[in-house]
């Protein structure tokens, strides 16, 4: 097959990393070639970050080409726009219509753009919906990241793999069952907010 | 057992493999993985250095004794282990010895974006350049091998994305090698000029025997043969180069670099229409084969990385057809000091000041030169916040009338790494600046390794935490300033001391555990209180935004309420903002 590109974005603290983790173990333990490739150097300093990932019968490059990737995975508004250039002509940006103001916000010196989300979805098949304050009703902000793999889940296709299996090997024993709502939710989530068909 | 791991994952396992025994490292992004993973090894003794000199020296030393020895770190660390590397590579080793640079294409998290490739050249020893974890792991294996057999040192060269990128390994069973014994041979280990100079000829006859084993390894190897097209890559852009270049195009993959396989690029290279060659940095393999007599392509750009939407437009192709982004709804995300970060107070101190000259250094605290406390003047390499502001204050004291007082900065870490030298420096040549030693009890930058100020080794066992106020006493400091950095008051008055000291140097310590450290038993008796209160913003806010000069992520300006707002999650309780806040309208929430 050919390979697929999934692109993560976000900001460093908000768990793109443990998302792109448990995604990239469930695409090998059922068969595929995987790569991964992000760059964490400032990830914990506010910085935008993002995860690579590709999967297939043979993959080459860990690293997405612009114009290549099917799903661009979005944990905050800007950085769907940000990465935008990533997404191929008929691809799915998954956002969550969060905010995380960066520094020149943060100073004072510019507001948080406006219309994101509006102007995502007229440029391509967009899903939206707010995964934080969704987090937050699960109990916690942290779980986001496991919500929206589980939107990215049903996006590409990929219910096939025994997800939760991975989900409570992966992370600490306390969170597995507030880890497996998450991603459930992030499923139907993803379900509520697309009316068309899921790409395979 | 098939396992997804990163480059610096799988250069570890691939030590361990390979039956080594000892590994010394200095934290420095993107290496810092590959000590923490082999720590994770009870068979291998692991330790952080202080620096990197000291970490190849210690294996130098581990290698003479017998042992299967690595040691890690980034490209610039290089340059601080030059020294030890390149006399050692003269006298051979016992057990084998392997080095891994990580290099920086693109310069992710460095101050330069050097190619290393050039010290394996200059220094006369082997190199590798592996392109995905699976080799990574073979290649450090094979590594030890050519050590012992060609009696060298080997570097193994890595790029961040080749460190940072996983990728499906077969992960194998550990081969205990026994460790050799010792023999005293000074003809092999005394480098005074009478023993090294036949040891600089044993050198060149190695690398003679090397050129054969270049030619013959199958880590230089042809691909998709018989085309017009060759393309010759080594580590990860051999994949970008497959994914631009595709099955139209033969492929010389070099793996072991130096010295180079020129019999083997030569036979590649003969009958082609055009080469290209694919690489990161420098023109380094380009030159060998244009001195080989063949045009290479000149179409690449000279720096940053290679990856292939790079290749793709350099070649001119078609560019995949992408979406454009609204550039008015994007708006830049520089790193920022973090929520509750305890450089923030002094950087919010010290940017207030005038007629005061910052020699900054390496690590999270570099941030101080961006807005909004714009309080940097300069920043070289580890170290040389002290020396360079040593420097700069000696001539600025020869012109009449001088206002100007050099403050370094620097963290615990760095201090420890070549710090120290820089101080007595400064005590030995009578000079008057100011250093700010940042103890935040940890190697922050690097993602939270242990150091000798820490109190604890790589494997979290207890040990001598070294007192920075007691070596700098020892070195004779006289006047040192300990303050908590979240006390702005504290930190003013500390600023205001050390600057009234005209003609002695001074060192003011601001010791206060960094906010994303996993506290340890000490830290927890020391600071009980760290990191436990949440502020929030009063009714009485006048919206003056005052409190985001401390630029502080937590904080934000309400535009509708015009009102600050504290992210009650992030906030980790320092209080800046609300020493800052000219009302008081910032307050500590009641438990």
């Amino acid at each position: 097959m050919d390979t697929k590109s999934i692109l993560l974005v976000g900001v460093g603290g908000q768990g793109t990393i443990l998302a792109a983790k448990i995604l990239t173990i469930g695409l090998m333990e059922s068969g595929y070639d995987v790569k991964m490739s992000e760059i964490h150097g400032m990830s914990q300093r506010g910085g935008s970050v993002s995860s690579h990932v590709r999967y297939g019968s043979n993959v080459l490059s860990p690293v997405i080409e612009k114009g290549r990737a099917d799903v661009i995975v979005s944990f905050e508004q800007m950085e769907a726009m940000r990465n935008l250039p990533y997404l191929k002509k008929d691809g799915i940006v998954i956002v969550s219509d969060s905010k995380i103001p960066g520094l020149p916000v943060i100073l004072g010196k510019c507001p948080y753009p406006k219309g994101i989300i509006s102007s995502l979805k007229e440029k391509c098949r967009t899903i939206s919906f707010d995964a934080y304050s969704e987090a937050e009703n699960l109990g916690t902000s942290k779980c986001m990241n496991v919500i929206l793999l589980g939107s990215t889940v049903k996006i590409m296709g990929l219910e096939h793999i025994s997800w939760h299996d991975i989900i409570v090997k992966n992370v600490k024993p306390q969170f597995a069952d507030l880890n497996l709502k998450a991603f459930d939710l992030g499923i139907k989530l993803a379900e509520e907010n697309d009316f068309s068909n899921s790409i395979s | 057992m098939k396992k997804l791991l990163t480059g610096d994952e799988a250069v570890a396992l691939g030590a361990w493999e390979a039956g080594c025994h000892f590994a010394s490292a200095y934290p420095g992004t993107p290496s810092t993985e590959i000590m923490e993973n082999l720590s994770l090894f009870k068979e291998i003794k692991c330790e952080w250095a202080p620096n990197e000199k000291v970490a190849v020296e210690s294996c130098c030393g581990a290698s003479l004794a017998g042992a299967r020895t690595i040691a890690s770190m980034k490209h610039v660390g290089m340059n601080v282990a030059a020294d030890p590397m390149f006399t050692f590579a003269y006298m051979g080793v016992n057990g084998g010895f392997v080095i891994i640079t990580a290099d920086e294409p693109g310069q992710h998290s460095s101050q330069n974006e050097q190619d290393n490739r050039y010290y394996a050249k200059m220094a006369k020893v082997p190199l590798l350049e592996p392109a995905d974890s699976q080799e990574c792991l073979d290649m450090v294996k094979m590594a030890f091998e050519i050590s012992e057999k060609y009696d060298t040192l080997v570097i193994v060269r890595l790029t961040t994305r080749v460190c940072h990128s996983k990728g499906i390994v077969d992960a194998g069973e550990r081969k205990e090698i026994p460790i050799k014994e010792y023999k005293k041979d000074i003809t092999r280990t005394i480098t005074v000029p009478a023993l090294s100079r036949p040891m600089r000829i044993r050198v060149e006859n190695r690398m003679n025997e090397l050129k054969d084993f270049s030619e013959d390894t199958p880590l230089n190897r042809i691909e998709n043969d018989g085309k017009s097209i060759g393309v010759i890559a080594s580590g990860m852009c051999f994949y970008y180069a497959k994914e631009v270049f595709g099955n139209e195009s033969s492929y010389l993959k070099l793996g072991f670099t130096n010295p180079m396989p020129q019999k083997l690029i030569a036979k590649f290279c003969e009958g082609k229409e055009k080469i290209y060659v694919v690489e990161e940095n420098d023109p380094y393999i380009k030159d060998t084969v244009r001195a080989l007599g063949f045009k290479v392509e000149d179409v690449f750009p000279f720096c940053g990385e290679m990856t292939p939407d790079v290749l793709r437009k350099a070649l001119g192709n078609e560019e995949l057809s992408a979406l454009c982004c609204d550039e008015d709804k994007v708006l830049a995300r520089p790193p920022m000091l973090c929520a509750g970060c305890p450089h923030r107070g002094f950087f919010y101190e010290i940017g207030k000041r005038k007629d005061v000259v910052v020699s900054g250094d390496i690590g999270c605290y570099t941030l101080g030169f961006a807005q909004p406390f714009n309080a940097m003047d300069v920043n070289i390499c580890m170290g040389a916040s002290i020396s360079a502001g040593h420097g700069a204050q000696q001539v600025f004291d020869m012109v009449k009338d001088n206002k100007k007082r050099v403050v370094a900065v620097i963290g615990d870490s760095t201090f420890f790494h070549t710090g120290i030298n820089s101080l007595i420096n400064v005590v030995y040549n009578k000079s008057n600046t100011i250093s700010v030693i940042l103890d935040n009890r940890i190697t922050g930058m690097t993602g939270h390794q242990q150091n000798p100020g820490s109190g604890y080794t790589i494997n979290g066992e207890e040990t001598v935490a070294i007192n920075i106020e007691g070596l700098c006493r020892a070195i004779g400091i006289k006047h040192i300033f300990i303050v908590d950095p979240n006390r702005l008051d504290e930190m003013n008055k500390a600023i205001d001391n050390a600057l009234a000291i005209k003609d002695e140097p001074s060192v003011i310590i601001t010791r206060y555990p960094c906010v994303l450290k996993k506290m340890s038993l000490m830290d927890k008796e020391e600071f009980p209180d760290a990191f436990k209160d949440k502020y929030t913003v009063a009714e009485s806010c006048i919206g003056c935004k005052k409190c985001l000069t401390a630029g502080c992520p937590a904080i934000s300006f309400d535009q509708e309420s015009k009102k600050s707002v504290i992210d009650r999650d992030m906030c980790a309780g320092c209080s800046v903002c609300s020493q800052i806040c000219p009302v008081k309208a910032i307050v500590k929430e009641e438990i």
